[in-house]
């Protein structure tokens, strides 16, 4: 099969390759795939003040499973939270030129950023939970 | 040394630039139909036929009338199953195969499983080897046909043929063997084996593509057949059509060298192949061998390379001819049917890789090829998930993983 140009791209300059640590209360992780089915995509972001200040990935998977998810890395930086929750597979098959035969990878990708903002969104609400009770404790 | 690099021997060969030189005159001035018996034209391209068909026979130690030609070897493997099967329905009704068949093998013996031919697929151990003892203990009353290949064409483990051919023999149960991998590569002897029916091909020795054969044995036992292609009657009557002379003589050209040339060639590809398998393995950790450690074709490496996938690295190294058993690389999405058989997990089956060494490979070729694959297998690694957890000392079988 012959591969995008940009598939390419980030399959040899893959952008944002790395990792955060998942235990940061400002770091939302998502982790989605299996090694069985021949992909696993960890999707990683930093918030500040609900905005996306940083991204990384790690991916294990074809070369359009590695340029869907370097591509969501770039696309998520800068975005609100609620922003980057919009990005739609489409929009990354379109993005890469993907065939039909590799859409499960932008899939992949998608659910990726969905894992990510939930933990990160689960992490915010205890981290709000807790303010309030020390608060009210407090008084 | 000039890009792209050929390393998929096992897929096809490039034609010998002799086998050409065999094959050009039968294109033009010897053009005549083999079976056109009066007149010169006719006379020398039968001629050109015969001289083929000792030399194929020569090679398996067969007899020239024992040679069928057809289109290749899936047309000699559906010919094998289906013409026994069809001819011996009064006999039995039963098949034994395994599940490592080669897909014209496998399919064929499902296309038999629907007009209800009974087949059992035997299961392989984990270097891909049938067990004797197996096909002894699947063999009934009913069975009339034994189909088990010379050698795998994914992993490249030799099957112990002459003892599955004595068990047939005492049984009274024809044997096919697919040996279309194995002619011409390592020695071969069809009365020695025990083998009925073999099916082998032109194009994985160098020679044209679109010309085959199935020997079919004519004392003890004469092996008949009902044909899939009924016409004039060529090739005792199994297989009707005008020959295509020009490959034909092409074939027996490509034979003729790969007799004269097996034994010294065979070791200098081998050495070849240890010396691929040496440099990757010493370089890389966690690179496993899938297939028999020592039974195994000369230009066969089969390798996984755990924590990367199969097309990504293929991906990595694409000015170099190879292929992989990942999903992504077949047609059905599913890792390859062979690996699983041997019991490799998926994961590892994504993450394989088959060279396929042959008589045109280079000792530079293989460097250029061990440099090109330890690189590209450490920069994948670096995005890996899995090689990352696997490093913070996860077991990766422990973890819970969201299947999709």
């Amino acid at each position: 099969m012959a591969y995008s140009d940009k598939v390419i791209d980030h399959y040899n300059n893959p952008r944002n390759i790395g990792s955060f640590k998942k235990e940061d209360e400002d770091v939302g992780t998502g982790i989605v795939g299996a090694p069985e089915c021949g992909d696993v995509m960890k999707l990683q972001i930093k918030v500040e003040q609900d905005t996306i200040v940083d991204a990384k990935f790690k991916t294990f998977g074809c070369g359009s499973a590695i340029a869907s998810s370097s591509l969501a890395t770039e696309w998520l930086k800068g975005k609100t939270v609620e922003e980057a929750g919009e990005i739609k597979n489409t929009d990354i098959v379109q993005e890469l030129n993907l065939p039909p035969v590799k859409i499960h990878c932008s899939v992949l990708a998608e659910d990726a950023i969905k894992a990510a903002l939930n933990d990160y969104k689960k992490k915010a609400d205890a981290e709000t939970r807790t303010e309030t009770t020390t608060a009210s404790a407090g008084a | 040394m000039k890009l792209p690099i050929y390393m998929d021997n096992h897929s096809t060969t490039s034609c010998d630039p002799r086998v050409v030189d065999a094959m050009l005159p039968f294109f033009t001035e010897k053009f005549g139909n083999s079976a056109s018996r009066n007149h010169s034209f006719g006379w020398e391209a039968e001629e050109a036929v015969d001289q083929a068909r000792r030399r194929i026979a020569k090679l398996i130690h067969a007899d020239a009338k024992e040679i069928v030609f057809t289109s290749g070897a899936t047309e000699s493997d559906n010919l094998a199953l289906k013409g026994v099967v069809e001819m011996y329905k009064e006999k039995g009704d039963h098949v034994i195969t395994s599940s490592t068949e080669h897909r014209a093998v496998i399919d064929a013996a499902k296309s038999l499983e629907k007009k209800g031919v009974r087949v059992t697929y035997l299961p392989v151990d984990k270097t891909g080897m049938i067990n004797p003892d197996d096909v002894r203990a699947a063999i009934t009353d009913k069975t009339i046909l034994i189909s088990i290949m010379l050698a795998s064409n994914e992993i490249g483990t030799i099957h112990p043929i002459q003892e599955i051919g004595k068990i047939a023999k005492e049984k009274g149960v024809l044997f096919h063997c697919d040996a279309t991998q194995g002619v011409g590569k390592i020695p071969v002897n069809a009365s020695e084996m025990g083998i009925d029916l073999m099916s082998f091909t032109s194009h994985k020795i160098y020679g044209p593509k679109g010309i085959g054969a199935l020997y079919v044995r004519r004392k003890a036992p004469r092996v008949r057949l009902v044909p899939m292609i009924d016409g004039g009657g060529h090739e005792r009557g199994m297989r009707s059509g005008t020959l295509p002379v020009p490959l034909i003589a092409g074939f027996g050209k490509a034979v003729e060298l790969c007799e004269q040339e097996m034994p010294t060639e065979s070791v200098r590809i081998q050495g070849l192949r240890d010396r691929l398998q040496a440099g990757i393995t010493d370089a890389l950790e966690a690179v496993y061998l899938n297939g028999h450690p020592t039974e195994r074709l000369p230009g066969n490496l089969n390798l996984s390379f755990a924590y990367v996938e199969g097309e990504a690295l293929l991906m990595g190294v694409k000015e170099i001819a190879l292929s992989s058993g990942s999903a992504c690389t077949s047609a059905t999405l599913e890792p390859s049917y062979v690996l699983r058989a041997l019991g490799v997990g998926s994961d590892l089956a994504h993450s394989s890789i088959r060279f396929g060494l042959g008589r045109f490979s280079t000792p530079e070729e293989v460097d250029y090829t061990i440099d090109r694959m330890i690189k590209a297998v450490n920069h994948l690694r670096e995005m890996s998930p899995l090689y990352e957890m696997a490093k913070e000392g996860i077991d990766l079988k422990t973890v819970q993983w969201a299947a999709h």
